[in-house]
């Protein structure tokens, strides 16, 4: 046989048992990031939250980052709602985790996002999980994506890792779980306003202008503040 | 001759590079081995990670698959004198050239994010399309003696 064709099928034969050999190879979600704890225990913790802190009205949002509406949410929705109520200090917004049990990675994302977030790259690595949601229609497992999400959002990299192999914040977000059961969240994303579920006959994803309506209402049936009057002496 | 040997050779590893991350894209193996940058995971599972509803890795096994074919037909004597299979390589060759620079682009000012075996499949198709490009240049009839003992000796 011609040199070339040997020279040519050898190096087939090595090219294929090196990406056999790749594709044998491969990392694992943590277990105590991916799965749900034990035990539950309140660590205090009660959400990262956008906006003012003297805004008089509280949302909070309870998500599923595995969950496809909640990201359309994130991505279409949210950013007109910052523009128009969080960065105009009408509305404060709490992020809470509900990691859906039909999700099989709701958890592990919901800890990347805790593990940056202790990072202060929480809001990062959200955007991060949002936008790249592909990673939730392949079923493939995102931890090395995830990864580098981590890393693009600004976190550091062995941390981020250490955090994610000891499970940290799992009894935290599970706290958040049983939270938002005890409140009757039935699906993600569920919304509250000072308290109360919001939308609960609403048969669509709500978009910026209910949030806008349900801000309005509130405030119209708001007291109106007191006004500061000088001080006598 | 030789040109349309070496493309063989380089169409042949970046069949395989494209073969890795198609079987990846498919949900074969773990996670990609990207190396301690990250960044392929990015790439491929960003929205440009798809064309028409395949993984752009599918084309890439395709379009290699396809210059290592006629490549491989390009070598036997009984093509060796005929320039159109140089003509061939070289129109596919500039449609990968072509791709790989789209897909490029897109990493580096879109996604932000640089994937290793991507740049590794666009070193590949560059060569090829450089050599190509010489064998385009070169005549066809020129035979290399020691690549092809089959062919009669003319000084015999």
């Amino acid at each position: 046989m011609n040199r070339f064709y040997v020279v040519l099928t050898a190096l087939a034969v090595v090219l294929g048992v090196s990406v056999f050999a790749l594709l044998k190879t491969g990392g694992g979600a943590p277990a105590a990031a991916a799965g749900p704890p034990p035990t539950v225990a309140d660590d205090g913790f009660r959400g990262y939250t956008l906006g003012q802190g003297t805004a008089p009205i509280e949302i909070v949002e309870y998500l599923d980052f595995e969950c496809p509406v909640c990201a359309t949410f994130a991505t279409v929705q949210m950013p007109t709602i910052k523009e128009q109520l969080i960065n105009t200090g009408r509305v404060r917004w709490k992020f809470r985790d509900y990691p859906l049990p039909i999700h099989k990675y709701s958890r592990f994302a919901a800890h990347a996002a805790q593990c940056a977030g202790a990072q202060g790259r929480y809001f990062e690595m959200q955007d991060q999980l949002f936008a790249h949601h592909q990673w939730a229609q392949t079923g493939k497992d995102p931890s090395s994506l995830f990864r580098s999400l981590a890393q693009a959002a600004g976190a550091d990299v062995k941390a981020y890792d250490a955090c994610m192999e000891s499970g940290k914040y799992a009894q935290r977000i599970e706290y958040s779980r049983q939270e938002g059961e005890q409140l009757q969240v039935d699906g993600t994303p569920t919304f509250f306003a000072n308290g109360t579920k919001l939308f609960t006959s609403l048969r669509r994803l709500p978009s910026s202008d209910d949030f806008k309506a349900v801000v309005d209402s509130i405030t119209a049936h708001s007291p109106p503040k007191p006004v500061a009057r000088p001080a006598h002496h | 001759m030789r040109y349309r040997q070496t493309i063989a050779v380089l169409a042949l590893v970046g069949l395989f590079v494209a073969l890795y991350l198609w079987l990846h894209a498919l949900g074969y193996g773990g996670a990609i081995k990207c190396g301690a940058s990250g960044g392929c995971e990015i790439v491929q599972t960003s929205q440009w990670a798809t064309f028409l509803g395949l993984p752009v890795a599918f084309y890439g096994v395709v379009g290699y698959l396809t210059m290592l074919v006629v490549a491989i037909v390009a070598v036997r004597p009984a093509a060796r004198a005929e320039a159109g299979w140089s003509k061939l390589l070289a129109l596919l060759a500039t449609i990968g050239f072509g791709f790989t620079l789209y897909l490029t682009y897109l990493e580096l000012f879109v996604i932000h994010a640089i994937c290793r075996w991507c740049i590794g499949s666009a070193v590949i198709i560059t060569l090829i399309w450089v050599v190509s490009l010489l064998a385009l240049r070169s005549p066809a009839t020129r035979t290399d003696r020691a690549a092809s003992p089959l062919l009669p000796d003319p000084r015999a």
